[in-house]
Parts: structure tokens; C-alpha cells; sequence
């Protein structure tokens, strides 16, 4: 056990840029995620049967396939096929990120349904554009919806950031992974890899409750005392104000 | 006014109702809804005098709330043409004299002169009392800010909800909010205002003052309501004309002295004497 430690102690600058590596993967990944979860989302309600018809396809291909296989072919396959390397950390970035933005549309298109009806035909009795019914209206409302259910993923998706020691990112995992192997301590090394992780995942659930909080207060939800602490379930139903039944 | 014959109607019935029918805003013209087999309006013919105030009363299910929503363009129509100001509503011409059904453009300019109050009242609950009423005209007729703020603030002042300002629309009682929805629509500044059955979802104390405001708006101005209400005190008070429907078609139209005293047809009998 000791060996481990101090092993950890003198390896200080590793595991600072291991913990960087994982940082970036899930931020650079999530951030691609989300960016991916509104396209393909608002893809999928289109009025257009081809706009829907490829979200769809995209959909189904990033959620159906592997995260590792898709990791692979990024890292091993995409060189020799298209000439262009990139490095492990981008490889994990847009691999991350295309699954998540799979499954992430989802989200983004189940928020948008589950806006009254009404608060759509409100605005069009304003006579706001269809864009501006959408920006204003509409998403500002189903934001407050998506908040837990990215939060869930956002969580998987650092999760699942140990898979970049499959290609040699230099990530936490893999940083750890060296240490155990050198110093044989294998209970420590993986207690050690379990608090770490739990640490950053609890860490990103209390900044998703936070703002959480923020988004329920600008429609003028009640927030609940002690929520910020309050464990996750993964249906958070959220009381609009506006009339749905017609 | 442009109220040519269209090839899709008869012309033996065109040239009396275009006589009559020169200060028509609102015109239904053989107009049919269907949803599948389920016909809700059945060819259904009847205008609306610019400035008037007319009420539809009926049974549920005969197809009231349904003509405010073709007004507004929320549903659109399954045969028939609805003409507003002589424009058709939901139409554009096509190049051998015809109609077609409108895009999206057409409508942005149809509804202009058109608002809207719903039973729900549908306010933004995202958006505080003001944004609520100063959004649309910002963003859809590009009023300044500050102009469209201090309009906002004299509606609110009209409507007796100065003080609610800063409020967000879940702090406000159902009368409150209703309150605030007819302020938003009056904010657009519509010829035509449509009321769907606005105080129905209220409690009963609030019901008087949505009514009264309603009331003193119809008096001080010249906004033409359509309102389908179940409030026959409402309808006696308010309206000019009252139009009694049953099965998707007008059987009884008339000033609210004659329908609510001499009702001609058995229809309208029954109907009221199970509401009043």
C-alpha cells in the first residue's frame, strides 16, 4: 500500500496530466454531445421527412454501435483508410461525443414533445416565426426537462473515459494503470481509480443540480430546499405552469 | 373589395352574400372541418360586421371553438374559403384565378390583424408578467423596447395588474393570469379579437372581473370579438348578435334580446333551458 503511495507522491506530474486528459475528454466530449443532441434533435421534429429521415439514421448508427468499436476504427481504422491520424484524446473526444450526441437528441426531442401543445399555439396567436416560437418559447421550457436526463449521460460519459487507455491516451486510467503495474499494488491502485472517478462524477452532479436550480428559478418553479445535495432519479417530472389539456 | 367569384363556389349564392356582405371582416364561406370521418363544421356560412361583437353559444361539441381556431389559424380548413377584410384567410390566389391553401408567409401576414385569449390562457412560463406582453411586439412587429414597455405597462394598468409587473405567471391566481393573456393579445394591437371560452378554467369569484374588463373593452373599443362562452350573462351584455350553433351549422342567429326571449328554433329552446 505504501509502495503505491508513494509511487503516486513522485509521480505528481503524470497524474496531473492523466486527470487533465480525462478532464478534457469529458468536457470536449460532452460539449460536442450537446452540440450534436440539438442538431440531431431539432432534426428529428422537422417538418421535412428527409431532415427527419437522417437525424434518424445518424441516430440509430451512433447508438447502435459500440463505443469501443467506434473508438477503434477512429484510432486504428480511420488512419490507413483516410490518411488523417488523430491523436488519442481526439479520437475519445469525437467518439465520446458522437454517442452521447446519439442518445443525447433523444433527450433534446422527448423535451421539446413534452411542451404543451398550447404554449406552441400561444405562439402562434403572437404571431412569432416559426424560429422564434422555437428560441423563445418552446426551448427555454424544454431546457428545464433536459437538464436530468443529460446530467445521467453526462455521468456515462465520464464513465466511460477509462476506454481511452484502450488507445493509449494517457488518461487517468492509463496513468494508474502504470503505477500498478510497476508497483504490483493492484487493490489500491483500482480503490484508488474507484474514489477518483466517484469524486468527479458526485462533483458534476452537484454543478448539474446548480444549475438545475437556476433554470427551475427563471420559470419561477419552486427549486426545493436542499436540492443541490438531493440524489438524481432518473424521471425528475417538473410541474409547468402553462395549461396543457385543451 | 376583392370578393370576386371563386371557381370553387357557387356563383348563384356569391352575388346576394357579396351585397350584404361589403362590410363584412369576417366571412365564412361554405366552410367545412373534418377530422377523418368526423365532420365538426358542415358548410358553414356566416359574417362578422367590422366592430361588431358576436357570441357563438351551443352545445359542446358543435363546433365553436373550432371556428376560432380556423381564425386563427391553428387548424386549417377542409373545404370552404374564410375571408378576412376581403383577403382569404388561410388562401393565396393561383395564376388562373383559383385558390390554393396558404404557406407559412401568407399566414404571418393573415394573422396580424388577428388575437387570440385562450381558456387555458397559455401565458410563457418563462418569461415574467412584462416579457409576456412586450415579446411579440418586439420581436413580430419590431417595437422598441422601451415603447413596447411602457405600452405594456398601461395594459397592465388596464387590466388592474400594475403592481404584477415582476411577477412570474405561476405567482398569479387563474383571473390574474387571464388577466395578463388578454393583455398580451391587446398588445398586438388586433382588429379581431377571438375569446375561446376564457373564463371556463376560472374559479367562480374570478369569473366577474375577466368579465367586466372584457366588458369595458368591447364598450371603449372598436375591436371586433368573437367569443364562444358559456357566460350567457356574458353574451346578453357584451354582444350585438349571438349565433346559436348545433352539429357544426348556425341555426339561429340573432340579437341577444330576441335569442334569449323569443327563441325561434327548438334547438336553441333546449339549449338554453338547460343553461340557464
Amino acid at each position: 500500500m505504501s509502495d503505491f503511495f508513494s509511487a503516486l507522491s513522485d509521480n505528481l506530474p503524470q497524474l496531473r496530466s492523466g486527470l487533465w486528459v480525462t478532464l478534457q475528454a469529458t468536457v470536449l466530449g460532452s460539449l460536442l454531445a450537446l452540440l450534436l443532441s440539438f442538431v440531431l434533435g431539432l432534426m428529428a421534429i422537422s417538418p421535412m421527412l428527409a431532415v427527419r429521415g437522417v437525424s434518424r439514421v445518424v441516430v440509430e448508427f451512433f447508438r447502435g454501435t459500440s463505443l469501443y468499436i467506434q473508438l477503434f476504427w477512429l484510432y486504428y481504422a480511420m488512419p490507413p483508410l483516410t490518411g488523417y491520424e488523430l491523436t488519442p484524446l481526439l479520437c475519445g473526444v469525437v467518439a465520446f461525443g458522437l454517442n452521447y450526441g446519439a442518445y443525447g437528441s433523444e433527450v433534446v426531442r422527448g423535451a421539446i414533445n413534452s411542451v404543451p401543445r398550447a404554449q406552441h399555439e400561444a405562439a402562434v396567436a403572437l404571431n412569432l416565426t416559426p424560429v422564434q416560437r422555437m428560441r423563445k418559447v418552446i426551448l427555454p421550457q424544454a431546457w428545464v426537462q433536459m437538464i436530468p436526463p443529460f446530467t445521467n449521460l453526462l455521468i456515462q460519459l465520464l464513465k466511460c473515459t477509462p476506454l481511452l487507455w484502450l488507445i493509449s491516451a494517457a488518461d487517468l486510467m492509463t496513468v494508474i494503470q502504470q503505477l500498478r503495474d510497476r508497483t504490483g499494488e493492484t487493490l489500491t491502485a483500482y480503490l484508488t481509480l474507484l474514489a477518483v472517478y466517484f469524486v468527479l462524477a458526485y462533483a458534476l452532479t452537484l454543478l448539474m443540480n446548480l444549475l438545475e436550480r437556476t433554470a427551475k428559478r427563471r420559470l419561477g418553479l419552486p427549486t426545493g430546499a436542499g436540492s443541490l445535495l438531493r440524489t438524481r432519479s432518473a424521471v425528475d417530472a417538473v410541474a409547468t405552469t402553462a395549461g396543457g389539456a385543451r | 373589395m376583392a370578393t370576386e367569384p371563386l371557381p370553387l363556389q357557387k356563383t348563384a349564392a356569391a352575388a346576394p352574400e357579396d351585397a350584404a356582405g361589403t362590410d363584412a371582416l369576417v366571412r365564412f364561406d361554405r366552410v367545412v372541418k373534418r377530422y377523418g370521418d368526423h365532420v365538426v363544421l358542415d358548410e358553414l356560412d356566416f359574417s362578422v360586421r367590422r366592430g361588431e361583437h358576436v357570441t357563438l353559444i351551443g352545445p359542446s361539441g358543435s363546433g365553436k371553438t373550432t371556428i376560432l381556431r380556423l381564425l386563427m389559424t391553428l387548424e386549417k380548413v377542409s373545404g370552404g374559403v374564410i375571408w378576412v377584410d376581403g383577403a382569404p384567410l388561410s388562401h393565396v390566389r393561383t395564376p388562373d384565378g383559383g385558390l390554393k391553401p396558404a404557406g407559412e408567409k401568407h399566414l404571418r401576414e393573415a394573422r396580424k390583424k388577428i388575437g387570440m385569449v385562450f381558456q387555458q390562457f397559455n401565458l410563457f412560463p418563462n418569461m415574467k408578467v412584462l416579457q409576456n406582453i412586450t415579446e411579440a411586439p418586439i420581436s413580430v412587429l419590431g417595437m422598441d423596447r422601451d415603447e413596447a414597455e411602457s405600452r405594456a405597462r398601461e395594459l397592465l394598468d388596464l387590466v388592474g395588474l400594475a403592481g404584477k409587473i415582476d411577477a412570474h405567471p405561476s405567482q398569479l391566481s387563474g383571473g390574474q393570469q387571464q388577466r395578463v393573456a388578454i393583455a398580451r393579445a391587446l398588445a398586438m394591437r388586433p382588429e379581431i379579437l377571438l375569446l375561446d371560452e376564457v373564463t371556463s378554467a376560472l374559479d367562480p369569484e374570478l369569473v366577474a372581473g375577466v368579465l367586466d374588463l372584457l366588458s369595458d373593452i368591447a364598450r371603449t373599443t372598436d375591436i371586433t370579438m368573437l367569443c364562444v362562452t358559456h357566460e350567457m350573462n356574458f353574451a346578453r351584455d357584451v354582444s350585438e348578435k349571438v349565433l346559436m350553433f348545433d352539429a357544426g351549422r348556425v341555426v339561429e342567429a340573432g340579437p341577444p334580446e330576441k335569442i334569449f326571449t323569443a327563441p325561434e328554433h327548438e334547438r336553441t329552446r333546449d339549449f338554453l333551458d338547460a343553461v340557464l
